[in-house]
């Protein structure tokens, strides 16, 4: 009996103690990315490169993912407010959803699928296959070299992949409003012209702004630390710190998203 | 060798990985112009030593010199000047995938020198003539074979002209042909630039053609360091089962077995 309650509690020791060390970790990475602003040249051509990866071939799913939900949350509002007789209010209710939250939470779970993921795998095969050592043999900083630019990209990329989602959230939401249920074109323009203010627009910048640098940060730690994090480093290890780096920095995501919104609101 | 001053002394390191001792004691020197064989079977420590000679690895205890340089106490900065005057050459070449050849081997002339595009176009073009790459240039690592994956590391691993070039594992995975082809270029590359060069391999063949000396490593201590003939020579038993690839025939404890296998203990 003494024994296993001793054991209960080693076991959840250790597992806390992991919990410290890993949260230690990443702290100590985004310190070691972030001290490379200053007094190293800065890496423009790596960040062009990544800009492309994170955000033009982005485009495309997030076209897509913006224009479906604009649909469906303007089906979804043109339902509640036609029982109010307040169907001139729908573009307002679209916009103001799109631009506040749900742009920046959309925009940044699909950079987390296609994005986030795949930085994470490919920063873990780095790894297993020495390319860290290679570099440190090579005296070039990975982090300056590898971290810096990916994570630059992600803060810029991100607010404009936010931009562009709420742009075709907001079309989807006139497809479905005015030409498939015939509200007012003028009353869909006007209402979401007339309740968007510019505190509307910075809260989602914001927030796209942290999301970016948040998926980064996690998909590229929790790919550099592979081999200290994951007891087998190899596939099946990448795969699971793939799923690792997507599960947290979704929910550090949302965690951030409530933080941000209980400031600005 | 041309010289006999020692560029690479390690005295009494240590190294753990946990509770596991994996180097116990080793003592060394490699003369400049050498080339070192560091030789043992797996799991006796080579690649880890190799590591802590890299400075990727920090020992328990003892220390590292190279080339006047305290490996393990050294700074940032004393360290990355230490590392643009060594090349690597690993196992399985770590090319970056997301470059091409040229892309990987120019990489280092791009970060710490200020040559023009030309020149180094040039550079990167010489290497991989003497590596037999020319005209592989424009293909991705993934096209290449396993041989040809480690011609180009080696390539970039000397692309900055290094006093030291570490090379692992140079013949692990490859023919016969590839495998002494590349020995050939370990040769030709210490004639031709003066360069001490340090291998772990544990082929045989290969460490009798190319060692100046050969360090043979069992269980994290050095058994011998020696010539060529010493080491054929030696009359450690276990020197001699590994160079007559003879098996270790540990005569086995029939209780210790029994409990081995019942319960997965001792």
């Amino acid at each position: 009996m003494f024994n296993s309650l001793t054991l209960t509690i080693e076991s959840i020791g250790s597992v806390v103690v992991r919990r410290i060390e890993s949260a230690g970790r990443l702290g100590t990475f985004l310190a070691q990315i972030v001290s490379r602003l200053w007094g190293h040249k800065f890496p423009l051509g790596e960040t062009i490169k990544q800009l492309h990866f994170v955000g033009a071939r982005t485009v495309p799913l997030i076209l897509i993912s913006g224009l479906f939900t604009g649909m469906v949350i303007a089906l979804q509002f043109y339902d509640t407010l036609i029982r109010f007789g307040s169907v001139e209010l729908l573009g307002a209710a679209v916009a103001m959803s799109l631009i506040r939250e749900l742009g920046p939470v959309m925009a940044a779970l699909m950079v987390i699928a296609r994005v986030g993921s795949a930085t994470c795998a490919e920063i873990g095969i780095m790894r297993n296959e020495q390319q860290f050592d290679a570099l440190d043999c090579m005296a070039i900083d990975s982090y300056h070299y590898i971290m810096l630019p990916r994570l630059i990209a992600a803060l810029i990329a991100v607010p404009l992949l936010t931009a562009l989602f709420d742009v075709f959230g907001i079309g989807g939401g006139y497809i479905v409003g005015v030409l498939i249920h015939g509200v007012s074109e003028g009353a869909y323009l006007t209402g979401m012209a007339d309740t968007i203010v510019w505190n509307d627009v910075l809260m989602g910048l914001i927030k796209s702004t942290l999301f970016g640098g948040v998926i980064l940060w996690i998909s590229l730690a929790k790919g550099f630390y592979l081999h200290i994090e994951q007891k087998n480093a190899g596939a099946e290890g990448v795969s699971q710190a793939t799923t690792n780096a997507v599960v947290l920095s979704a929910v550090l995501m949302l965690f951030v998203d409530y933080i941000v919104s209980s400031l600005m609101i | 060798m041309t010289t006999t001053s020692p560029i690479i002394t390690v005295k009494n390191l240590n190294s753990h990985y946990g509770e596991r001792q994996i180097l116990k004691n080793v003592n060394f020197c490699v003369q400049q112009g050498e080339i070192r064989v560091i030789m043992g079977g797996s799991g006796s420590g080579k690649s880890t030593l190799l590591n802590h000679l890299l400075a990727l690895l920090v020992p328990t205890s003892g220390s590292i010199n190279i080339d006047d340089v305290d490996v393990v106490n050294a700074d940032a900065k004393t360290l990355s000047n230490l590392r643009q005057k060594m090349g690597v050459a690993f196992q399985g070449g770590a090319l970056f995938s997301s470059m091409t050849v040229g892309e990987n081997i120019k990489l280092p002339l791009k970060h710490h020198t200020q040559l023009d595009e030309n020149t180094i176009d040039i550079m990167a073009r010489l290497k991989l003539e003497l590596m037999n790459l020319a005209g592989f240039e424009d293909l991705m690592p993934a096209e290449l074979s396993g041989g040809m994956l480690k011609r180009a590391g080696l390539a970039r691993a000397v692309i900055m002209d290094p006093k030291l070039l570490f090379f692992d594992e140079p013949s692990a995975g490859l023919d016969p042909v590839t495998s002494v082809e590349l020995d050939e270029l370990i040769l030709k590359l210490r004639d031709a630039m003066n360069m001490t060069i340090v291998v772990v391999t544990h082929e045989l063949e290969s460490a009798f053609k190319i060692a100046d000396k050969i360090t043979v490593l069992f269980d994290g201590e050095i058994a011998l360091t020696g010539t060529v003939d010493e080491i054929k020579n030696s009359d450690d038993i276990r020197i001699q089962n590994l160079i007559n690839r003879r098996s270790r025939n540990e005569k086995i404890n029939a209780e210790q077995y029994i409990k081995r296998l019942t319960t997965g203990q001792g």
